[in-house]
């Protein structure tokens, strides 16, 4: 296909014959080539093929004109987890008189808890509070160990001065 | 004994081919590429087990960096040549077409409102420090986060809202961030992560 010339050696006498000469018209096509690798090296190390990964959550819609912070969650079914300073996990079940217990985002903490929670009590409810000590990450991975270990039921909720109470007088211990 | 010609044969090679097959795969990436977009903020998000993927369009992030500050950006030309008449509007600062030109063609930013039109008079490769930049306002007293959200889905009311945060940051920064989004009622919106294994 690239030999697009025409009878090199024989052309040459004839052109010379005829006075007009006949020029080849076989082009070297390798530097086109390197051109088009050149740049297909570049488009595949700028492309992006992959697209980050998001979470999607849901927040409860604010209300401002009631002041009740939605419903009241029944103590038997609730898990409170509250996310500390340096990864401390924190968690406490039912709502009054709780014993509030600590643990870690490895395999053993948060995560067998909440597996075994999730087993025993039907309809589990987790809130989750974090205080102003925990890192962005704590928050994901706690959401994350939710769709880990299939609790349906969740909310991220302010922290209040009683939890803080709670972590302090553990943390004195 | 009569020597054996070996036929020479020319070291000439068709390059048609090859070269045809250097400009389709140059083609395909062309036209697949999607540049990434330059960012002045490096952020390492957390990762999680999420599956879900963030689209390509329509999608206004916030990105917050490891020391609390706070940076817009969405995308799409027109939404932003949109959004940028709308913000000069209703905070009375005239921007002229040069400007509103630059800022079409900025990523993200984190300047405050007042000083946004000092910022797009600067060359295109200092916008793009972020050392520079001091993140968008956003206590109480001055929210201005919020005007970027509420005029960035006027311009573009299928927008979707990704935080980008980086796994350092502390929590107060990201609560205020949703506190932000929710007062304006969104109470949807998707956290970018990197993507981990499902553990067994």
């Amino acid at each position: 296909m690239a030999e697009l010339d025409t009878s090199q050696g024989g052309g040459k006498k004839k052109g010379k014959k005829h006075g007009a000469k006949k020029m080849s018209t076989r082009v070297d096509l390798t530097p086109m080539v390197d051109l088009g690798f050149l740049l297909i090296t570049f488009f595949m190390l700028t492309t992006t093929f992959s697209k980050p990964q998001t979470m999607e959550i849901n927040m409860p819609v604010k209300d401002k004109e009631s002041k009740e912070e939605g419903q009241a969650v029944k103590a038997s079914k609730a898990l409170t987890i509250l996310l500390g300073a340096d990864n401390k996990v924190y968690y406490y079940v039912g709502i009054e008189n709780p014993e509030l217990l600590v643990t870690d985002f490895s395999k053993t903490g948060i995560r067998s808890v909440l597996n075994e929670k999730n087993r025993t009590v039907k309809d589990l409810v987790v809130v989750i509070k974090a205080t102003k000590d925990a890192k962005y990450k704590n928050v994901v991975d706690v959401l994350d160990e939710m769709a880990i270990t299939d609790v349906k039921r969740y909310a991220l909720v302010d922290i209040t001065d009683f939890d803080l109470e709670l972590i302090q007088k553990v943390n004195v211990q | 004994m009569p020597k054996v010609k070996v036929p020479r044969k020319s070291t000439n090679i068709d390059m048609t081919a090859m070269c045809d097959v250097a400009f389709l795969l140059l083609t395909f990436f062309m036209l697949t590429t999607k540049f990434k977009a330059d960012d002045p903020v490096v952020v390492d998000t957390p990762s999680s087990i999420s599956e879900i993927k963030l689209p390509d369009t329509d999608i206004m992030a916030i990105t917050i960096t490891k020391d609390g500050r706070v940076f817009f950006g969405m995308d799409g030309k027109y939404n932003r040549e949109r959004m940028i008449d709308k913000i000069g509007a209703k905070f009375g600062i005239g921007f002229t077409e040069e400007e509103v030109h630059a800022f079409s063609l900025t990523g993200s930013f984190g300047v405050p409102i007042a000083s946004l039109k000092e910022f797009l008079n600067l060359p295109p490769e200092q916008r793009t420090n972020e050392k520079d930049q001091p993140g968008i306002p956003l206590d109480s007293v001055k929210n201005e986060l919020q005007y970027w959200i509420v005029y960035g889905r006027l311009s573009n009311p299928n927008t979707r809202i990704a935080i980008r945060g980086d796994g350092e940051t502390p929590y107060p920064v990201i609560k205020s961030v949703m506190n932000t989004l929710q007062e304006k009622n969104v109470n949807k919106f998707n956290l970018i992560t990197d993507l981990e294994a499902r553990p067994k």
